[in-house]
Order: C-alpha cells, then structure tokens, then sequence
C-alpha cells in the first residue's frame, strides 16, 4: 500500500529521516514510535506531502508520491493531529464534511454520511451536529476530528499522536474506539505516538525509530520478548516486560474448556493482565470464566499465565 | 397551548427590550434628527449666539452635505480596505513574506503624515476638489487596515492551517474557508478605526474646496461663526458613533461562533 525505498530528509543539514526503507501493507495498523526527534512525525507527513523527501522514493498504491497532486493525495488519505485542529467557525458537521465537500459530494450525501460517522463514533448526530468546537469536550472534539479524517472513505489513515492531549480515561475510550474502527472497516492506518501501551495495544506491527532510523519492526509480542538493543528495552520498560506480555494475551486462548469452579466469573475477552490483577486481587488460583454471551466457558488456572503462547 | 402562548409573548417582550436597550437605533435616529432638524434649532443657536447674524448653516442643506461627506468616506475607505488587506493577505503569503517590513514601513509613513500636509501638496498638483482629499484620506487610513490584516491572519491556528493543508485544501481555498473567516473579526476591527477616523478626518477636505459637513466648521473658524462649527461637528460626531455602534454589530455577528448561546441552549434543551 505504501513503500518507502532509501528515503531521507534533512531540515538545514541535519538529517531527520535516514535511509529509510519500510513496507506498510493494505489493512495494516502500523505504529511509528520513538522520542521526540526520532523522525517518526516527519515520515508519516511525508506519506501525504505535507513533508516533501529529499531523496529515495515513497509510492502510494504502486506509484510515486510524486506523480500525485499533493492534494489530491491529501483528499485520498484521513489526516488526524494531536491538537485536533477543528475549524472553530464551523459547526461539527461542517468539519467533519470539509473533504466531502472538496469532493463536491452532493449535499445529501454528506448529511448521511455525517449521520453515519457520528454515530460510529458515539456522538448522538441530532444533538452534536450543529455544534460549534468550542461547544464539545477535549474528547467528543477529538472524536469528531476522527471523523472527519474518516469522512471520505480514504484508502489510508494518517494520524499523528491524536490522543496525545487527552486525559487517560478518554485516551482509552478513543483507543478502543479506533481499534474498533479499524476491525471494521480494515482500513490501513499509519499512527504515531511516544506511548508504547498505545502501540502495544493497537498495533498489528510496530516501527520504532531513533535518529531517523529503524530500529526494530514487528509484530508488539516480539518488541517484548525479543528486543533488538537496549534501546528497545528501555522503551518497552525493563521492569514489566512480563506484565505486557500478559497485556498482549485474551483470557479465551487460556481458559480450561468444561471445567467448573467456584466464584464470581470473569469474562473471557480479557487480556490475562487484568485476570492476573484479579487473581492478586482476590487471593485466588482459578477463576471461572464465561464468554461474551455470559454462558461458562471452563476456568483459568493462575499455573496458565506461564504456558507458552497458548494460540499458536 | 396556554403554555406556549405566554412562552412566545415573554419571548416577543425580550426581544422588544433588547432592541430598545440597544444603542445603535437610538443612535440612529438622534443622527436623523440632527440632519433635517438642524435648522429647526434656529431660536436655540439664536438664544446662545446672540451677537450672529445667522445662528444656522444655510448655504446648503446638512442633508447634501452628509451625503457628500458620506460619498468621500466610502470612496477614500473602500480604497484603503481594497489595498490594505489585498497588500495584508500578500505579505502573509510565503512568497510575499520578505516583502512585509517593506509594506509595512511605506504604510506608516502614510499614516504619520498628516493628511492636512497632503492636501498642501496634493492640491496644486491635483486641482481643488474632493480628488486630493481622497488620496490624503486612503493613506491616512490605509495603516490600520494592513495591521489588523495581518494581524488577523497570523491569529489564525497553526493546527487549524495544517490540518486544512493534510486534509487536501489547494491554498486558495485554506485563504478563503479558513484564514479569512477566522481573521474577519480582526480585520474588520482594523477597516473599524480606519473608517471612524476617516470620518472625522473628511471634514478637511472642505478646505481644499470639497464639500463635506467640515465645510460649516472651516467658514465658521474663518468667520468666527461658532455656531456653524457646533452644527458641523455634531453631525460629524453623531455619524462616527453610529458608525462605531455598526461595525460592533458586524463583529458580533463575524465571531458568532465564538459564543452562541442561543444555540447552546437549543442543544441543551433537546438533552
């Protein structure tokens, strides 16, 4: 979906981006991480131009950026910031519909459209719509911005570090919101932050930069278990390295099937890092659990947490 | 239905009061009554100024006179407002950028001469009449507009300029849908002074043989005719403060979506 092949970028003869070769597949949720000056910020936005590469070169659906009009390209792909950056003259629906409109989408089809997104996105549409920016909380702002990166259908989504401003509870509400979407629509989505629980959780594959440079990419579980240097380690956090791991694994792929325990049940959707907090929490060694419609589904055992990845 | 009635009667009586409380129709009509109820104030000015011969301005009619005082303000200001922001938006362009301290300088040296010195060169190269007031008063008021241009536009958001940037808006559009909408009160607050001062300002212009409701003031001071001065300046006054108490209203409505309580209480209601 897009390559980069030996890009580099300098700002006044200092190179941010160096060398740079990265493949992002279609329905891919990719995560740039690294700390600040790391170049992660400037290759997404040299994914839509707003960053032009000095050298190498970066296609989009098989061609060079290049050949594209900048905006055109733009229109292609969401685009979604940290500070939101919502027009504060217009109203939500007026936001959210700015790329349909550069489109010259029919008027209808932008007012089902706006219906359609702000219900996605949990935003009851006869009561948000007319809003003003101002009028909405740092999340329900920040979830319109979401919505109008998505307004257009792009074939791509870009956002950089867009839960950075919020408060945790809401940071985790939109992250599962954007997870969500992402399960739905399997869009390609290109995200950056400085947040590794972030990554961790969200990211089919992880790419983390210093210098401008890669220095690991995978999947989340082998950042954990198989760090490249220890920079790396550093960033993944030596102390609880375990505990992500734990983060990473459902309680389904776990359970014993048909046995029976007493207790109060947990759910089996959950990662086995909140089943280890409540097995510490309740002083217990097996649990019962049940699945999503609330029917038993057998128990975990707290000797389970150890078992090598029980999916694969 | 009882219910609703009274609620749209109450309703009716707030926005009755409000448009009494409001100081733009009162204003309004005070600036009527002085231009056709001038001369009505004859014993007035009589009572007060016993020793002139004629109390009241009557050479002309302070109607005509407010109309061509009018018609030199719009003239000399649409000019200014047309250069001003036109020259404001190009040098907050990337490629206008390193022309802005120069701009900025030539403006303010428009600004710091005075317009009265203008006219002493103008006229003889322009002929008497309302053509060198014009020029004098479009420099005079082209400083505030270019300020409050630029100002304006460098108010605007960086967030609000990047994300209509990555959301694909050619530069045209990012001027016209984001910059300029969100810059307008500014903007509008510069064209503001610039067009108050401008109206005070006009009244000059009779001295190079124009006529403006400066021309009672000038034959007054000349012929030692308070009454004539009195006259002019307050109808000049009046039309500055009307104008003042417009442009209030024009901002209040460019920055509506700054604080919308009726819309607010609307969104509230259906919760």
């Amino acid at each position: 979906m897009i390559e980069f092949h030996q890009v580099s970028k300098q700002f006044e003869r200092r190179t941010v981006v160096d060398d740079l070769t990265l493949t992002i597949a279609q329905g891919e949720f990719t995560v740039f991480i690294g700390a600040s000056g790391s170049g992660k910020s400037t290759t997404l936005k040299m994914i839509n131009r707003l960053i032009e590469h000095d050298s190498g070169y970066i296609r989009f659906a098989g061609e060079e950026i290049r050949r594209f009009k900048p905006e055109e390209i733009r229109r292609r792909m969401g685009y979604a910031i940290q500070s939101i950056g919502l027009f504060p003259h217009w109203t939500v629906e007026q936001n959210i519909g700015t790329v349909p409109q550069l489109l010259k989408w029919p008027r209808t089809r932008i007012r089902e459209r706006v219906t359609e997104l702000l219900t996605l996105l949990h935003l009851e549409p006869e009561q948000f719509r007319q809003r003003y920016p101002h009028q909405l909380s740092g999340g329900q702002q920040q979830r319109v911005g979401v919505a109008r990166a998505l307004a257009a259908d792009p074939e791509v989504l870009l956002m950089d570090e867009p839960f950075g401003a919020l408060d945790p509870v809401t940071r985790a509400a939109l992250q599962i919101e954007i997870a969500r979407i992402h399960q739905l629509s399997g869009r390609t989505i290109v995200l950056v932050t400085h947040d590794i629980d972030e990554a961790l959780r969200l990211a089919d594959r992880i790419v983390l930069l210093d210098h401008g440079r890669i220095i690991q990419q995978g999947a989340p579980a082998s950042f954990l278990t198989d760090p490249a240097n220890d920079l790396v380690r550093d960033f993944v956090g030596r102390s609880d390295i375990g505990i992500k791991l734990l983060a990473l694994e459902v309680v389904s792929h776990y359970a014993r099937p048909g046995e029976v325990v007493a207790g109060v049940a947990i759910s089996n959707t959950l990662s086995l890092r909140e089943a280890l907090s409540i097995f510490v929490e309740r002083r217990v060694s097996s649990l019962p659990v049940v699945d999503a419609q609330g029917k038993p589904a057998g128990a975990l055992h707290f000797a389970d947490l150890l078992k090598p990845d029980a999916a694969s | 239905m009882k219910h609703t009635l009274r609620h749209e009667s109450a309703g009716k009586q707030a926005a009755w009061r409000a448009w009494l409380q409001a100081p733009l129709p009162w204003a309004g009509i005070l600036l009527l009554a002085a231009i056709f109820g001038m001369t009505s104030l004859r014993p007035l000015f009589a009572a007060g100024y016993p020793q002139l011969d004629r109390p009241i301005y009557l050479q002309d009619s302070f109607w005509s006179l407010t109309q061509a005082h009018l018609l030199i303000v719009l003239v000399s200001s649409s000019a200014a407002m047309l250069i001003g922001v036109l020259a404001g938006i190009g040098v907050t362009r990337r490629a206008g950028h390193e022309f802005r301290s120069l701009v900025e300088t030539v403006v303010a040296i428009g600004q710091t001469f005075p317009p009265v010195a203008v006219l002493a060169i103008a006229a003889p190269l322009m002929g008497f009449g309302a053509k060198p007031a014009l020029l004098a008063l479009t420099l005079y008021g082209l400083l505030p507009i270019l300020q409050g241009t630029i100002a304006g536009i460098e108010s605007v958001p960086r967030a609000a300029r990047e994300i209509a940037e990555g959301l694909g808006m050619n530069p045209r559009q990012i001027l016209w849908h984001v910059e300029l909408p969100l810059a307008a009160p500014v903007i509008v607050g510069g064209i503001r002074t610039s067009v108050i001062i401008n109206i005070g300002t006009a009244a000059i212009a009779s001295t190079v043989g124009a006529k403006t409701l400066g021309s009672p003031i000038i034959i007054g001071l000349s012929g030692f005719n308070t009454a004539y001065v009195i006259q002019g300046a307050v109808i000049v006054g009046l039309l500055a403060i009307v104008t003042d108490l417009a442009f209030e209203q024009l901002t209040r409505y460019l920055a509506r979506w700054r604080h919308n309580p009726a819309l607010l209480l609307r969104t509230q209601a259906t919760q």
